[in-house]
């Protein structure tokens, strides 16, 4: 239980830990544009995200036992200074975000240097790191103010990653641009939420905020703000049908650029749904609305479904999985409707283990695109003969993907349908594994096409070069491993799940 | 010490080594000699559960040894023996490596303890074999292959949703003894019907054995759905609805079988019906019905196996397996021919034949617990298994018409392994004793008593007379209308004659049937298509003004929600 507290007497680099790990990625944005080597950049964002991996690890390290570290800026206590708060929920989450990044990077080198102009790659990796500050911020702070701050940095420099997929498809352009517009939108009704919440608090920090709501009970206010919240925030999640800007964005993004957001950018946004949902909100709050049982949980079977079908029907294999994710956020959000232990831990290891899955998925394809020029079926056919492990790696992830079972995929399904269990709701669980089934005929046309046809004639053969096999072969065992020795995962994601139903006694301070 | 390795690991480390190991003899031979390691094996050890793995903090049992799984255990190693002995001639490693793997499953299936080892072992039978069907490499054996993969990983999904609702229902994965009435038993149940190839469950078997290579489909025929049969045997032991279930299964196939030409289609069929006379003594369920399943199991592996080698045996020489194209092939194989004999003989429960020694088992046991109704239809649908399978198969493949070919005799490997599986059947028919002894249960039994043999012989007799006029009225159609019809003659005409109408009735309600329904799910999909194909309503790109729209529409549900709730 969250009992203990680390007081803020920060004095040395240990306790630094929660404000380097924004702040590292912050600082080396800015120093890539003013070093202006392409070598340098590509090795200081590398270092940086290694950097940024570590210090999560050790952050996740300290608070496996379900304490909270709570770091204040500058020596400003809060509520009047700015927290960032860390807690096992938060931790995980960081974990996913750096490491993703650490090992995409590596890959981005070669697929960068294919898809973008060299005159724009210092800029592209000046943007990645912005990009990986705003995601570690959102999900390392403790202020409520401070989440839309990060959430637009990393909103703004994720238009001008995915833009960057002009140079090979000029429809780049207008996924950024809807991506723009809806971005903005979900973006101005959380901050027209948290208006809401400052007029009826007069506070802006999480844990503040928690206290004051439980103290004044829900009024017009704050209920209007909690709806405007989950909008804004169910639109960055791609909550189905507000996902309407996700296909084409994954789609025409550059390769590295689509295996890095479709891995962390959905999850921080429902970790950030979670935050407010629980902490903030609480969870007697959920309990007495009916929003998750009559919104949420419809619409997250929805997405399940469609986005499933959707997926079986697509020609190009980089679509068909930006879907597949869309179905996949509505297993999370399922979990999160389930209001139980058993539910949210389904949600949060669902959110990690997807996130390794799809960045193993999205970093195959991008390799099938390094020698095919592009991901559509006729393209990509009969793959697997000349280019045995890459393909070799997407079938690992696609295994996961359907969660058949010693793959990370079938770890969080299983709790998943426990958790449906749990309740007796025996027609969720069904459904559940009928979309699952979704999943396999989806996955199975991949296989098909990699293995069974024949390859176009005029495709480079060969294996990809080794720097990017490799990280697509780390996720890939990941996806192994991670469903073999689920210790860290469940452990992690059960810790998370208990600080977060224990609603504002989880944010003690 | 051997007792530290479950046995299906001796498979699948065979499996490994094999690729190391060259084409030809050497390979031949390590294929041979793992089944008899594996039986080894699971002669020697004692009762007992071993091997007990941590997984997900449930504790697995991968050897759960005990009568009934040892018996199953040790057919299905000599089926793997035989099977790849009769496979000697093939060099191509995915079959060999798919035959190891399969086997290695089907007895990894056998020992599990429980239902989670259950579920892989199940999933891999059904991965492992598909690729014996592919193996073909025709379009119409990948496309069957498909069908039958989508089928078998089905079940074995379904058994692992029953096996998570049986956990929360009991708190235990064990696979014991189960009562049907949850939802958790019935989705267990529903699992091993679909392998069992229960009726309306039956199409993947009729589809995919026959489509198999000519070595595959003889391994086939051993283990999936005997495996089922033991699973239901271990889990749903006297169930009554099994009897009924079973009564239909040993029906309906005949008709089919009449009338399929495919000889290796009508020998699935018949698979099918001896199914069910194995799933009408679990129903009943009494120690010595559960005997008598396991021994017919047993015998029927071998025999079917037998079959499917002789009819293999044929398609290998000549190329194909059609009734209407084959005949008189006694000449030029002469051995194939006595096999073939032997194995019509033993499905037929001819005395002195294995067939014979366990069906009597099941009989007996259906009147004793008084169901006489099931007795009269298994009894009716013995006489149609050896119009079918034990005159049909021999009869239209080595005598009828000469149908001109002359091929050879079938190669020594194919013959030492029907020499051997005809000796096993002869053997058990004459000498049960050490068969009975294997059995779960003690066996009190006598099959050579007076009224066995005769009443069988009788049976047996009058349905090789009814073929005899059956197929003389086909023949000679002018002729029949010229013969005398005693009342016991029109009885014997008019049996064969309904039970023709019926199958050609049957058939077209299937046709129909499947017809409406492969029409409906094709208008379906593209109705699907339509709406959510790339180019569907659902999957265009949106203008931004429609998302936009989403968002105010979603923010207003979301608000009157929480108005409405909160007050």
């Amino acid at each position: 239980m969250a009992t203990e507290l680390t007081p803020h007497a920060a004095m040395s680099l240990t306790e630094q830990l929660p404000v380097l790990q924004v702040l590292v990625p912050f600082m080396a944005a800015p120093l890539i544009v003013f070093l202006g080597s392409r070598g340098l950049a590509w090795i200081l964002a590398f270092g940086t995200s290694a950097a940024a991996f570590v210090i999560a690890a050790l952050l996740l390290g300290q608070v496996l036992d379900g304490s909270v570290i709570s770091y204040h800026i500058g020596g400003w206590a809060p509520p009047l200074g700015i927290e960032y708060r860390i807690d096992a929920a938060n931790a995980f989450v960081l974990l996913l975000v750096s490491g993703i990044s650490a090992i995409v990077l590596p890959y981005a080198r070669e697929s960068v240097a294919s898809e973008i102009p060299r005159r724009h790659h210092t800029l592209f990796y000046a943007c990645y790191m912005l990009c990986l500050t705003g995601l570690l911020g959102v999900v390392a702070t403790g202020d409520a103010f401070n989440v839309f701050v990060f959430l637009e940095i990393s909103s703004l420099s994720t238009y001008v990653l995915i833009a960057q997929g002009s140079h090979r498809d000029k429809r780049a352009l207008t996924a950024a641009y809807d991506y723009l517009i809806m971005g903005t939108i979900g973006a101005t009704f959380f901050v027209i939420g948290l208006g809401m919440l400052y007029m009826a608090t007069g506070t802006l920090n999480m844990a503040d905020l928690a206290d004051r709501i439980a103290d004044q009970g829900a009024n017009r206010t704050v209920v209007a703000a909690f709806g405007f919240i989950i909008v804004g925030m169910g639109l960055k999640a791609a909550l189905y049908p507000l996902h309407l800007w996700l296909p084409n964005a994954y789609t025409y993004a550059p390769s590295v650029v689509t295996s890095f957001l479709a891995a962390t950018a959905t999850k921080v946004a429902i970790y950030v749904l979670l935050r407010f949902m629980f902490s903030v909100f609480q969870p007697t709050f959920l309990f007495e609305g009916n929003t998750l049982e009559f919104l949420i949980i419809p619409l997250a079977v929805l997405a399940m479904f469609a986005a499933s079908v959707i997926a079986i029907f697509q020609t190009d294999m980089k679509r068909l999985l930006a879907y597949s994710s869309i179905a996949q956020i509505g297993y999370m959000l399922l979990g999160i409707g389930m209001l139980s232990q058993t539910g949210l831990t389904a949600a949060i290891v669902h959110l990690f283990n997807h996130g390794i899955t799809k960045a193993a998925l999205f970093m195959g394809v991008g390799a099938l695109v390094f020698r095919a020029g592009g991901s559509f079926f006729d393209r990509i056919q009969g793959m697997g003969k000349t280019m045995p492990w890459t393909s070799a790696a997407i079938v690992l992830g696609g295994l996961s993907l359907i969660g058949v079972p010693g793959t990370a995929g079938f770890v969080s399904k299983w709790y998943l349908v426990q958790g449906a269990l749990e309740k007796g709701w025996w027609p969720v669980a069904v459904l559940i594994v009928a979309s699952s089934l979704l999943a396999v005929i989806y996955v199975w046309h991949i296989v098909e096409t990699l293995y069974l046809k024949t390859p176009a004639k005029d495709i480079a053969v060969g294996e990809v070069p080794n720097s990017m096999l490799i990280p697509i072969w780390i996720m890939a065992l990941a996806c192994i491993y991670f469903g073999l020795a689920t210790d860290i995962t469940l452990g992690a994601a059960q810790a998370a799940a208990k600080g977060l139903l224990a609603g504002s006694s989880g944010m003690l301070h | 010490m051997p007792e530290l390795i479950p046995t299906a690991f001796f498979f699948f480390a065979a499996s490994l080594v094999l690729l190391a190991v060259p084409q030809g003899k050497a390979r031949g031979a390590l294929l041979l000699a793992v089944p008899l390691a594996a039986a080894w094996q699971v002669w020697s050890l004692p009762l007992g559960t071993f091997a007990q793995v941590e997984f997900f903090g449930f504790s697995l049992d991968l050897m759960r040894v005990d009568k009934l799984s040892r018996v199953f255990g040790l057919i299905f190693c000599l089926a793997a023996f035989l099977g790849n002995l009769y496979a000697w001639h093939v060099r191509d490693t995915v079959q060999q490596v798919a035959a190891l793997l399969y086997a290695g499953s089907a007895i990894g299936a056998v020992f599990a303890g429980d239902l989670i080892t259950l579920f892989f072992y199940w999933e891999g039978t059904a991965i492992a074999s598909v690729f014996l069907i592919w193996a073909r490499g025709t379009e119409g054996a990948y496309a069957t292959g498909m069908r039958y993969l989508i089928i078998q990983i089905g079940s074995g999904v379904i058994l692992l949703a029953g096996a998570i609702l049986y956990h929360t229902e009991t708190g235990s994965f064990a696979f014991e003894q189960m009562v049907l009435g949850s939802p958790a038993t019935w989705l267990i149940f529903l699992s091993f019907g679909i392998k069992c190839a229960f009726p309306l469950l039956h199409n993947w078997l009729q589809d995919s054995y026959p489509a198999a290579t000519v070595t595959g489909t003889v391994i086939l025929s051993a283990f999936t759905t005997k495996l089922a049969v033991y699973a239901l045997a271990r889990g749903f032991a006297g169930t009554e609805i099994l009897i009924y279930i079973g009564a239909v299964m040993t029906l309906f196939p005949i008709f089919f079988a009449e009338i399929e030409n495919d000889l290796r289609r009508v020998l699935a069929y018949s698979l099918n019906n001896q199914l069910g006379f194995m799933v009408v003594g679990i129903g009943v369920g009494t120690e010595m019905a559960l005997n008598g399943t396991a021994s017919h199991a047993f015998a029927h592996i071998l025999y079917k196996a037998l079959l499917f080698m002789s009819v293999g045996a044929v398609l290998f020489r000549t190329g194909t397996s059609k009734a209407s194209e084959l005949g008189g092939l006694y000449r030029t194989m002469p051995l194939t021919t006595i096999f073939c004999l032997v194995g019509a003989a033993s499905i037929s429960a001819f005395p002195l034949f294995s067939g014979f020694v366990t069906k009597s088992l099941i009989l007996d046991e259906t009147a004793a617990e008084h169901y006489p109704v099931i007795w009269a239809v298994l009894v009716f649908a013995s006489a149609g298994v050896l119009s079918h399978s034990g005159i049909k198969i021999p009869f239209f493949t080595f005598f009828a018409h000469d149908s001109g070919m002359r091929p050879k005799e079938a190669p020594t490997h194919m013959l030492l392994a029907m020499g051997l599986t005809a000796f096993l059947c002869v053997f058990i028919g004459v000498y049960p004793d050490p068969l009975y002894a294997l059995l779960p249960y003690p066996v009190e039994f006598h099959p050579y008593t007076m009224s066995h043999v005769v009443g069988q012989l009788q049976l047996l007799c009058f349905a090789l007379l009814a073929f005899g006029v059956l197929m003389r009225t086909g023949i000679h159609p002018p002729e029949i209308r010229a013969i005398n019809l005693d009342t016991d003659w029109t009885y014997r005409r008019m049996a064969p004659s309904v039970i023709a109408i019926m199958a050609v009735g049957v058939s077209r309600i299937w046709t129909r049937w499947t017809r409406f329904g492969s029409s409906t799910i094709t208008r379906m999909i593209s109705g699907l298509y339509h709406s959510t194909g790339p180019e569907g309503r659902f999957a265009q790109t949106w203008p931004t003004g429609a998302m936009v729209l989403w968002i105010a529409i979603l923010l207003g549900v979301t608000l009157i929600l929480n108005f409405a709730s909160h007050g």
